[in-house]
């Protein structure tokens, strides 16, 4: 890893450079919500100006534009009694991701352990997922945050370059070659002892500004022992079953196939769409049997895959701490919470 | 297999069998119907796909000789009664299309006053008519499949048609519309403090209403397994009134609620 620093005005010179040859994506302001607070989304940006670097986070994360919601996985050609049939990876170019926190590059390379590096990798998402380019950037942690407590309040790699605001300049760590070649065209110092002062400086300050934890000492064990809990029943009984805490989750990669045939039976296609676990029908299967047709087991099913299974196969949990799924619910339900009780053995 | 039709349909080389249908309304306003017909760009293929044996909202021919009825609207009153019924003995298959067959839909409101009497002069003055208790389709007779929505979707009654073309099995989103919504990246309108149901609401419209920034009504009831008393607390403790959630709720019939049930 590189470390180097540059004025703060130079970081409109490096989006010119990147954006004129490739699709850049970056937090914009998307609308104000009922207290004028505003809400952010990651959009394509074409102007500088329109990437809020000190967005607090987004309700979507940036999978769609890697797992998207719903995408073709082929598409059949119907003519007389043969048929043609075609894949597209459905990427035309690379992405840039201008300005990720450290939870959502934490995301990707959990997904990597599953979509890319397992015995069955997914084409789908490699393609899209391969020459990404991704710039993070530092955060402040807000009330919902519990990435400190997931171990993923810092990207140690799966990132281009990661800057930090030291308030005169950036701070920037460089990881890949193409990062570097980029900065060159910048005018950039070498990072001195005191610029990393500044930096340990601003970390130490960030953890100490956590006020969501939770305590994940012994959790894929007490989890074991607590799968009767009534603590289950008393959050499926909150649950509205949406799958809103999933299709937020940047971590969420389960998926629905479905094929249909267009109306002029000339065509079919075999579409992929993004699941959810505490969705009813999700472990329906052929012949109509449902294994978890119960609220409280699917809403437990969800917490043992990210907090228990991903942990025995991965040796981490598949969740980052972004707290987003809490701050969708509209039952109110949040990861601290749900294992503060489980522990406890109450709700209250 | 027995074939009708002149241009003869064929999928993977196999030739298709083309189903007798018709299309009937009762109490309703009709535009469940032309939602069917609007989509102009792929009604010719969707026509050719079943046979229209009578359509009164788009052709004079009508013939008796169905296999399939898609019946929109409720049933209000005597006369209705028997006509369905004769309907029930010609089709094979009867399909509710829309929500006011399904649930009475916004009909249904009317279900809300005690003394039936007293609206029916209040509507209809010196000129009553003979309209009581609203009632859904499978009230009366059995329904094999229902089609939600109010309007229906045309893309969904689309999927339908081509499925029982197909003989491939139809399946109903079984998840609320907050499935489709997130899917299409809207703001969560409780964010923006307008009431939904799209939490509790069966989803297959797309999510139309909150697309468009409206507050889903919960036109196409309840998805499997809405936990309906979890919504109200939600809704009750975002400050929305009790007669917020039960306009809502009530609207289209779809969710039965204590009130409702009490009369039935």
């Amino acid at each position: 890893m590189l470390f180097k620093t540059f004025a703060k005005e130079e970081l409109k010179i490096l989006f010119e450079i990147i954006a004129a040859h490739n699709r850049v994506v970056g937090p914009v302001e998307k609308a104000r919500d009922r207290n004028n607070k505003p809400i952010y989304a990651f959009e394509d940006v074409h102007e500088f100006h329109d990437i809020q670097l000190n967005y607090t986070t987004t309700k979507l994360p940036a999978k769609r534009f890697f797992l998207p919601f719903k995408e073709d996985l082929s598409t059949f050609k119907i003519e007389d009694d043969k048929w043609q049939k075609s894949i597209d990876y459905n990427i035309d170019r690379p992405v840039v991701f201008w300005g990720l926190h450290a939870c959502d590059i934490n995301a990707l390379n959990k997904l990597d352990k599953v979509l890319l590096h397992s015995v069955y990798p997914m084409p789908y998402y490699a393609a899209k997922r391969k020459n990404m380019f991704i710039i993070g950037i530092d955060c402040e942690p807000q009330p919902f945050c519990f990435c400190r407590s997931m171990g993923a309040d810092t990207a140690l790699h799966g990132f281009d370059l990661f800057i930090t605001d030291l308030g005169e300049k950036y701070f920037v760590e460089i990881l890949t070659d193409t990062a570097f070649n980029f900065l060159r065209e910048l005018k950039t110092a070498d990072a001195l002892e005191e610029d990393h002062i500044l930096y340990m400086k601003k970390v130490d300050e960030k953890k100490k500004q956590f006020t969501a934890r939770i305590d994940t000492t012994d959790l894929t064990k007490i989890l074991d022992m607590e799968f009767q809990s009534e603590v289950w029943h008393q959050w499926g009984d909150k649950c509205l079953s949406c799958g809103s805490c999933s299709n937020v989750c940047p971590t969420c990669y389960c998926y629905g196939v479905e094929e249909t045939v267009n109306i002029d039976l000339k065509g079919a296609r075999k579409t992929k769409m993004l699941y959810s676990c505490n969705v009813i029908d999700f472990a329906e299967v052929a012949g109509g049997h449902n294994f978890r047709p119960l609220r409280h087991n699917r809403l437990k099913y969800r917490y043992y895959h990210k907090h228990r299974g991903f942990v025995e196969a991965f040796e981490e949990s598949l969740c980052v701490g972004c707290g987003r799924c809490g701050e969708t619910c509209l039952a109110g339900i949040t990861v601290s919470e749900v294992i503060a009780s489980v522990k406890t053995g109450s709700k209250e | 297999m027995k074939t009708n039709g002149a241009d003869d349909k064929t999928y993977l080389g196999i030739p298709l069998y083309r189903p007798r249908v018709a299309f009937f309304e009762f109490t309703s306003c009709e535009g469940c119907q032309l939602q069917i017909l609007n989509n102009e760009g792929t009604l010719l293929d969707f026509l050719s796909l079943v046979e229209v044996v009578a359509f009164r909202e788009a052709m004079t021919e009508k013939s008796d000789d169905y296999e399939i009825a898609f019946i929109e609207g409720s049933i209000t009153r005597d006369d209705e009664v028997e006509r369905l019924k004769k309907i029930r003995k010609k089709a094979k298959v009867l399909v509710a299309l829309g929500s006011c067959a399904c649930f009475g839909g916004v009909n249904q409101l009317k279900n809300r006053f005690h003394d039936l009497i007293a609206v029916n002069k209040m509507v209809y003055g010196e000129h009553p008519v003979n309209s009581g208790l609203v009632r859904p389709l499978c009230d009366i007779v059995k329904v094999d499949m229902q089609i939600f929505g109010c309007p229906v979707k045309k893309e969904e009654v689309e999927k339908i048609v081509i499925n029982l073309a197909l003989g491939k099995s139809i399946v109903l989103p079984k998840y609320p519309v907050c499935m489709e919504c997130k899917a299409n990246e809207n703001i969560c309108l409780f964010e923006q403090g307008e009431p939904c149901l799209g939490p509790i609401t069966r989803a297959g419209c797309d999510s139309w209403c909150p697309n468009n920034k409206a507050g889903c009504w919960g036109c196409r009831g309840p998805a499997d397994d809405a936990n309906v008393e979890q919504m109200k607390k939600v809704m009750k403790d975002l400050g929305f009134s009790d007669e917020t959630i039960m306009d809502r709720l009530e609207c289209f019939g779809g969710f039965q609620t204590d009130e409702k049930n009490g009369q039935r």
